[in-house]
């Protein structure tokens, strides 16, 4: 169980990565990553309604007829969208403000009914509830990545806003990364998600194919050492 | 009944169930959250106001001592304009008014400008645009000091002519690369002060919109 659960979290934050291997759900990805809290703050919106929407349609799933299942899924994400949306107008006042209609707009994002239907309705809901947390991180990982690239070339600081996400604190964790930057502005401008995401994709491309080049390890060790770890130069 | 139709009403049947759970959860998440949201957006106007206008300075119910006024030749615009009125002790203190620059580069500059009772600006603060990033907006006072160039200004100070940037003869500055924008926020912060100077006595005579306590 423990294996199969480590191996729901490799596949949907890493080797199926939303944003960066399936490409599903890249409107709010380019869309809200002009800063690293703008994508940190709709990457956990994106990953709770994951979680919570798995959960619901793997425990459901046992009554969902095939002819209603997709309608069903849809009432189901519906319902916790905007349920994570009133919660997020209530207590994160600014950031709501900010991401504004991204956040009813997670409703769309493919992945979510993605998962649902190719995950959920199919596995129990422990397993469920990993891969949507997987899912979740995975895709919530990209958009952080692709907010800490834009925010710093496109202003020279990280984190700036982070008051808005955890309260009056949170402004002394802004980082000047580049003092006096000038503003660099395609990086702020939607071209610069475009290719800040190309550039993620491809630099993943990279590791993967470098990953692949290298030979297999071996299945069985006779000599019984310990060969984990890297092994190009055998 | 053949087992087509049963299959059919007991699908619908389902569906409906969960139709209703949903609605039954958002019921209740919306009634808990109801009055945080009303109160968070009552902080952010007057947070907005107080901006311009320090809480000091008024006694009454800023929010609730609202008139809407419509001037559609004036200001260009359809919709109505919504004007604070600030007393204190119940004398006229100064004015804040929610105008919209119609002709912004990227459509609606939604501002809140405010005067005194003599008909100074106490000072002007955009609330939303879509400006071009980097060009149009230094606009906001969180991307330059440009809006402040309104404070203690009235429509004697500069003369009709001034109140216009600097392209068009006037004294107030555009910016490199962005006319239009600032352009449009001078014309509308004019126009309210047009319409302020000719209705002021009106303007703090006339009932509240809403049924308040201290404006009966």
């Amino acid at each position: 169980m423990a294996e199969q659960l480590k191996q729901i979290l490799v596949d949907g934050a890493w080797r199926q990565n939303t944003g960066l291997v399936v490409l599903l759900g890249l409107c709010p990805l380019l869309a809200v990553t002009n800063t690293l809290i703008n994508g940190l703050a709709l990457g956990l919106a994106t990953m709770l309604t994951l979680m919570v929407s798995n959960l619901s349609v793997s425990a459901l799933r046992g009554l969902l007829r095939p002819e209603i299942r997709i309608p069903a899924f849809v009432l189901i994400i519906a319902s916790v969208v905007t349920v994570i949306e009133l919660l997020m107008h209530a207590y994160f006042f600014d950031l709501f403000r900010i991401l504004g209609i991204f956040i009813p707009l997670i409703v769309t994002n493919c992945a979510i009914i993605g998962r649902a239907e190719a995950f959920a309705s199919r596995h129990g809901p422990l397993a469920s509830l990993m891969d949507g947390f997987a899912t979740g991180l995975g895709f919530c990982i990209t958009l952080v990545l692709l907010g800490a690239l834009r925010e710093l070339t496109g202003h020279g600081t990280l984190l700036a806003g982070a008051e808005m996400l955890l309260g009056e604190w949170g402004s002394y964790l802004t980082l000047t990364i580049i003092p006096e930057h000038p503003g660099f502005l395609l990086a702020m401008l939607p071209p610069g998600a475009f290719f800040g995401l190309a550039l993620l994709i491809a630099a993943r491309n990279a590791w993967q194919t470098d990953e692949a080049r290298r030979p297999a390890r071996p299945v069985s060790n006779l000599n019984g050492d310990n060969l984990i770890g890297d092994n190009r130069e055998t | 009944m053949n087992s087509t139709t049963h299959a059919v009403i007991r699908s619908g049947l389902l569906l409906g169930l969960i139709a209703l759970l949903g609605t039954a959860l958002l019921t209740g998440v919306n009634a808990l959250t109801h009055d945080r949201i009303a109160e968070q957006e009552k902080r952010r106007v007057l947070q907005q106001l107080n901006a311009i206008l320090p809480a000091a300075s008024y006694n009454n119910n800023l929010l609730e001592d609202v008139v809407e006024i419509t001037d559609e030749a004036l200001f260009q615009h359809p919709a109505p304009v919504t004007v604070y009125r600030a007393r204190m002790d119940d004398q006229p203190v100064a004015v804040l008014m929610a105008v919209t620059a119609p002709d912004g580069y990227n459509g609606d500059i939604r501002l809140l400008a405010g005067f005194d009772n003599s008909g100074r600006v106490l000072g002007v603060r955009v609330v939303s645009h879509r400006e071009t990033p980097g060009l149009g907006d230094p606009i906001e006072i969180e991307k330059s000091d440009w809006i402040l160039s309104f404070m203690n200004k009235s429509l004697l100070n500069p003369q009709a002519g001034g109140w216009a940037v600097k392209r068009d003869g006037g004294e107030f500055d555009q910016f490199t690369g962005a006319t239009i924008s600032p352009r449009a926020v001078v014309k509308a912060v004019h126009n309210a002060l047009v319409y302020f100077d000719a209705n002021r006595q009106s303007l703090f005579e006339s009932d509240a919109k809403r049924p308040n306590r201290d404006n009966g």
